[in-house]
């Protein structure tokens, strides 16, 4: 990879300092990035790492709902959301793999917006806010396609707050090879209607699936998306699956994720 | 009672310890003083022609020492095909040159045709970006599907070779005829079209080397990720550098597995070498992961059409096949000889079927070289029989289990020789059968059907019974069939004067525990313990020579030059007890690491009788000489026939189309067994690939010549949780009946017998489930078997 | 060039990195802590896995100057105190856990960190668990037996389940 200065900055000030120089890119976790960064595909003069800020890390319960530090890795999302946030915390206990979810945190996978990612799902399915260090962005407005999000440039996710739904569940189809969402549904069950998004299957990438939230408010039951279908189109296509296999997964994944929502 | 020691203990392997502490000493863990890095640069187009490589900028780059292209190597010799195939007309092969850095055209995206050597890692790979970015390559089109390749002259991978085939071969071409009869009589024939999926072999450690020269001497050494150091140096001297093989030492330390990928001389072994003389200065190089899925040999990639006739009962008449065999860009070391006599040869499987014949079409493709991979031929000849097999029971509606069992050679018969050509020389079908059935528990299916069925998925149990020809191979038989080496092995054993025991042996161990299981022969045959015994493998200054390893072949040909030199140590050592016990050599008995005088208690120790051939006070010098150190070359006398039926149970999610392996049970013939846990350890590994080969891995090429599969993000590698335990069985025994252990090889079994018998129980789990699917291609991924479901 | 300090195996460490200097450089190249090994560019194979701070993380994909001050721990840093092998190490020779020998380390380092999180892991878990790392030798069977004996469960009851 090329090289450049690496720093490590302790406060989100020191941070927004350091990501306005010409070249700067943040790395939050760098499971993705450091890849990327090795095949020179990026080219960062200094990187900017933001997992040394102590007030961007955990995670808490508060009136608005469950707030994350955007630079909490996925293991202790796992573990401290699992009481208040089951459904949220069984999601990152299923990224990648335990060494991966040690490093990567919720802040670095919604800046970069894989479209086979999944926190994108919990966060669109859960209807979340997210923090930066200049404003709030509600989840409907935040992601715009594969690797397309609401941010600036120099803008950095400090949290992310989720209103807690009453029952949700995301249930994951591996792509068997990166065991990233092959398509992956969050189903989330709130008091004024039910949300699905998702993640893996979309051109677009995270999307939510309107008509199965609409049939589910109605009727939180798997049978209340059986007589719906999804549209194949501006579906993924690739040596993993069709674009049909992909609408027929999101049908399959969302009955299963009403079916496991607590 | 288990043994604890020597043949049949499951000795525990001495080289874990330094695995496990960290301390293996593998190719890129040596950090040679001075030494250079060496980086390749790559083609990114499949197909093109060189009008001009970019080297002059990167020649001034900081810390590069020295820039080579294909214009650099232009003059030294091909690294070439170990085996002469001829076509039915009797033609030779098409032999194109395979030249250490691509001259005049790149055949491949990631064919090298130029090598930068730097200071450090990080100066070569910007220069080597430089010179890619600057140099012209007129892109050509790619030449992808076999089939488009023979057909289209207009377009070729080496120019010279009009039809892009590099040969036609058939086996056997005087029995054609009568197959065909056969099949016109037939009162049934099933057809069938596969494809065996081409695999990267993904040896977990990446390929790396080491070049050194010392101008003082003029002598080369090459540190190398080798399954074979003896072989590279061959190579290497005789047809590629032209450096004469006393000057040459190979050294293959710790190797992370091979499973044929690292068989094989590449260009980045000459280029190392070339580069440390020119430089006079170490030079290192280790594959990128994504280099190795560029640039290693892969395995398979055939596209085969089998029938098989039959009477009503299923007594098979005749096998005929059809393939495409993929040999890519060039032809790697063994890569005509794994679809051929590999292949062909093994087309009978273990039947009494009395007409076989097999056509195979090599094709030059804008791809990765393809070549022998765990198995190599025989897992393709196996997959196309056993699924074949599948299919006429289901379309005759006859038992799978009862078919096998009435076309199966039976005991009697052995020496058997098949209409292909081989004979087997001992096995005992039924036997491997009834006990995988047992293991199986083949009559308690239908309640774990049901069982399954409850949950919501569908199951199916899956039957493959497998042979291969392995312990590679009679010298004499391989040359009529156009090797153009031997294949013996051989041993040196060194009795040292304290009386510890040296073995250098000419199998390499790259995870298979020679370094353990030989001490464990050699101390049964000598009566000493195994800790007085230290094997040693991988470097050609310290071994006789020796072919390395690969198909199944240590044990059955290393080992016996080893157990033939021990013979050698111990008849030296009766002649020197009959002087120093003053008696008549033919009255010497050993056993237990003791010569004895027969009927008396006279006796001298092992060790007794080493130091004095080192210390010769009492010794009879006029007739013998000095010294406990014999060498052997072992050269056999046919190949090895294991054999196995394997079992498959899988459970199929019918919504997602997602296969889980509910089970796999395998029992195998291996002959006699030296070290039952590493035995089994080769058959779960084995198995692992091969369930990888059935559910999970696809090397995806575009019509461009992209290789689409090219990390893990894409190539699916079978992970902890995608395979279950397996039951693994080699009681079965039926001792090969040519070599002094009576052994045959387990190394490919599991990756020989277990692809058919997943994709079969996936067939067998959706036809129960009211879905008359035929065939499913390998990988049999959940997209494909939704697809099919669904069709 | 920047000067980076951890603690490695127990030692206070310091030495001259790179921005872009993954931590498994600095251990192999730097240390010569070569049992750390690497055998993919993804971040997907796990033969690079070291424990930081605890923690099992992937060394190849978290630069040396992000592991400053840090505690971490290598395969070369498991043994006992007197040498010997630990309980997981002897596991997986005990139960041929390891052929080539090329993954274990990352193997043996992952399957520490699953028996300190979780001391009577399932089959099911072990095989969870250990999804980042990849071995091409043993088809896992082994492993997976030699982390559950490590866990000091009966392995073929736990296996028959």
């Amino acid at each position: 990879m090329h090289n450049f200065d690496f720093v490590k900055p302790s406060s989100i000030a020191d941070a927004v300092k350091a990501l306005s120089g010409d070249g700067a890119q943040a790395l939050s976790g760098g499971q993705t990035l450091t890849p990327t960064l090795k095949q020179r595909l990026a080219q960062p003069s200094v990187l900017v790492s933001l997992t040394g800020i102590a007030e961007m890390k955990g995670v808490c319960m508060g009136a608005d709902g469950l707030s994350i530090g955007a630079a909490t890795p996925h293991a202790v999302v796992a573990r401290e959301a699992a009481k208040d946030y089951p459904g949220l915390a069984a999601l990152a206990g299923g990224i990648g793999d335990p060494a991966v979810r040690n490093r990567g945190t919720i802040g670095g996978s919604l800046a970069n917006n894989d479209p086979a990612a999944c926190y994108p799902a919990g966060v669109l399915g859960s209807g979340a806010t997210i923090v930066t260090n200049k404003r709030k962005i509600a989840a409907d407005d935040y992601f715009q396609g594969m690797f397309t999000t609401a941010l600036d440039e120099g803008e950095i996710i400090t949290g992310v707050t989720f209103p807690v739904p009453q029952k949700a569940a995301y249930v994951k189809f591996n792509q068997p090879a990166s065991r990233f969402a092959l398509t992956g549904v969050f189903v989330a069950k709130f008091a004024g209607g039910v949300r699905v998004a998702v993640t893996g299957a979309s051109n677009n990438g995270v999307f939510r699936w309107t008509e199965a939230e609409a049939a589910l408010s109605a009727n939180f039951a798997a049978a209340a998306v059986e007589g719906l279908t999804v549209s194949p189109e501006d579906m993924i296509g690739d040596l993993h699956g069709t674009p049909e296999y992909r609408a027929h997964l999101v049908k399959v994944l969302t009955k299963r994720a009403v079916a496991a929502a607590h | 009672m288990p043994k604890d020691t020597g043949i049949g203990a499951s000795s525990k392997r001495r080289e874990d310890i330094r695995f496990l502490s960290g301390l293996g000493n593998y190719t890129d863990d040596m950090q040679v003083a001075g030494q250079a890095h060496a980086v390749f640069v790559r083609s990114t187009v499949a197909h093109g022609r060189i009008k001009s490589v970019g080297t002059k900028t990167a020649l001034g780059m900081p810390g590069v020492l020295a820039v080579f292209t294909g214009e650099d190597f232009k003059d030294v010799g091909g690294n070439p095909a170990g085996w002469l195939i001829n076509s039915r007309d009797g033609t030779p092969m098409k032999e194109p040159k395979r030249p250490v850095l691509a001259h005049g055209k790149v055949r491949h995206v990631g064919d090298a045709y130029a090598a930068v050597v730097a200071e450090t890692l990080q100066q070569a790979k910007d220069a080597a970006q430089v010179i890619s970015d600057e140099t012209e390559i007129e892109e050509l089109p790619a030449i992808i599907d076999m089939a488009q390749a023979l057909a289209d002259s207009s377009n070729r991978v080496h120019d010279e070779i009009s039809d892009n085939q590099c040969f036609d071969w058939g086996w056997i071409e005087d029995n054609r005829a009568a197959v065909d009869a056969a099949f016109k009589s037939a009162p049934h024939v099933t057809t069938l079209e596969l494809v065996n999926n081409r695999l990267v072999p993904n040896a977990m450690e990446p390929r790396a080397s080491i070049g050194e020269y010392f101008p003082g001497t003029g002598d080369y050494k090459l540190t190398t990720t080798s399954q074979n150091p003896h072989l590279t140096r061959l190579l290497v001297a005789a047809f590629v550098m032209g450096i004469p093989e006393n000057k040459l030492q190979v050294v293959a330390p710790d190797v992370g597995g091979g499973f044929g990928s690292k068989i094989y001389h590449y260009g980045e072994e000459a280029l190392v070498l070339a580069a440390a003389k020119q430089i006079k200065r170490p030079v290192k190089w280790t594959a990128e992961r994504s280099e190795s899925f560029l640039s290693d040999a892969h395995g398979r990639d055939h596209v085969t059409k089998i029938e098989l006739a039959c009477d009503k009962e299923g007594n098979f008449l005749a096998f005929r096949t059809a393939t495409l065999a993929n040999v890519g860009a060039y032809l790697s070391n063994f890569s005509t000889a794994t679809p051929t006599f590999l292949h062909g040869t093994l087309m009978a499987g273990p039947y009494k079927v009395p007409h076989v014949y097999v056509n195979v079409k090599t094709v030059f493709t804008n791809t990765a070289p393809v070549d022998a991979y765990r198995g190599a031929g025989r897992p393709e000849a196996t997959y196309s029989l056993e699924r074949v097999i599948d299919k006429m029971c289901r379309e005759l509606d006859l038992d799978p289990f009862e078919v096998r069992r009435k076309n199966f050679i039976t005991t009697d018969m052995f020496p058997y020789t098949t209409p292909v050509g081989l004979a087997y020389d001992t096995g005992d079908y039924h036997a491997t059968l009834d006990k995988a059935m047992e293991l199986a528990d083949v009559a308690g299916f239908e309640k774990r059907r049901a069982a399954s069925a409850a949950k919501g998925k569908l199951r199916g149990m899956g039957l493959s019974t497998w042979i291969e020809a392995c312990g590679i191979a009679p010298s004499h038989l391989v040359g009529v069939l156009g090797a153009r080496v031997g294949l013996y092995d051989a041993a040196t054993v060194r009795v040292n004067a304290t009386g510890n025991i040296s073995v250098m042996v000419g199998a390499h161990s790259h995870g298979q525990g020679h370094e353990t299981v030989f001490a464990q022969v050699v101390a049964e045959q000598l009566g000493v313990p195994e800790s007085s015994i230290e094997i040693v493998h991988g470097d050609t200054s310290k071994i006789p020579f020796g072919m390395g390893s690969y198909g199944s072949r240590s044990l059955a040909v290393c080992g016996s030059a080893m157990t033939k030199a021990v013979d050698k140590i111990i008849a030296k050592g009766k002649k020197i007890a009959a002087h120093m016990l003053e008696a008549a050599e033919g009255d010497i008995t050993f056993a237990d690491g003791k010569f004895s005088v027969a009927g008396t208690d006279k006796a001298k120790t092992f060790g007794e009788i080493a130091f004095s051939a080192y210390v010769p006070h009492n010794y009879p010098l006029e007739t013998l000489e000095p010294g406990l150190e014999e060498t052997a070359f072992y050269d056999p006398a046919n190949f090895t026939y294991p054999a196995g039926a394997y079992i498959c149970e899988v459970e199929v999610d019918a919504e997602t189309g997602k296969v889980e392996i509910a089970s796999f049970t395998c029992a195998d013939d291996f002959g006699n067994v030296m070290n039952p846990m590493i035995v089994e350890g080769q058959v779960h590994g084995g198995v692992g690939q091969g369930i990888g080969q059935a559910l999970l891995e696809n090397t995806s090429y575009d019509e461009n010549g992209q290789l689409l599969t090219g990390s893990y993000m894409d190539y699916a590698m079978p992970r902890a949780d995608d395979v279950p335990f397996y039951v693994v069985d080699a009681s079965c025994a039926t001792p090969c009946t040519h070599n002094p252990l009576g052994v045959k090889g387990c190394g490919e079994a599991g990756a020989i017998g277990s692809p058919p018998a997943v994709v079969n129980a996936v067939i067998d789990a959706l036809h129960r489930g009211g879905h008359k699917v035929a065939h499913i291609d390998m990988p049999v991924s959940p997209a494909r078997v939704w697809s099919a479901m669904n069709a | 060039m920047t000067t980076v300090t951890m603690t490695v195996n127990g030692k206070t460490v310091t030495g001259e990195v790179e921005g872009r200097t993954l931590l498994s450089g600095f251990l192999r190249e730097g240390l010569g802590l070569t049992g750390t090994h690497i055998g993919c560019d993804t971040s997907q194979c796990g033969a690079c896995v070291v424990h930081v701070d605890g923690k099992a993380v992937k060394s190849c994909t978290m630069f040396a100057l992000d592991a400053a001050g840090a505690t971490v721990k290598t395969i070369e840093g498991m043994a006992n105190a007197d040498g010997s092998l630990s309980v997981i190490q002897q596991s997986f020779q005990d139960h041929h856990g390891l052929q080539c020998g090329f993954c274990t380390p990352g193997m043996v380092m992952s399957s520490a960190a699953l028996l300190a999180e979780n001391p009577k892991p399932t089959e099911a878990e072990v095989r969870h668990y250990l999804e980042g790392n990849i071995c091409r030798c043993t088809g896992y069977h082994n492993i997976v037996k030699a982390v559950l004996a490590a866990s000091g469960q009966d392995v073929p009851a736990v296996a028959a389940e």
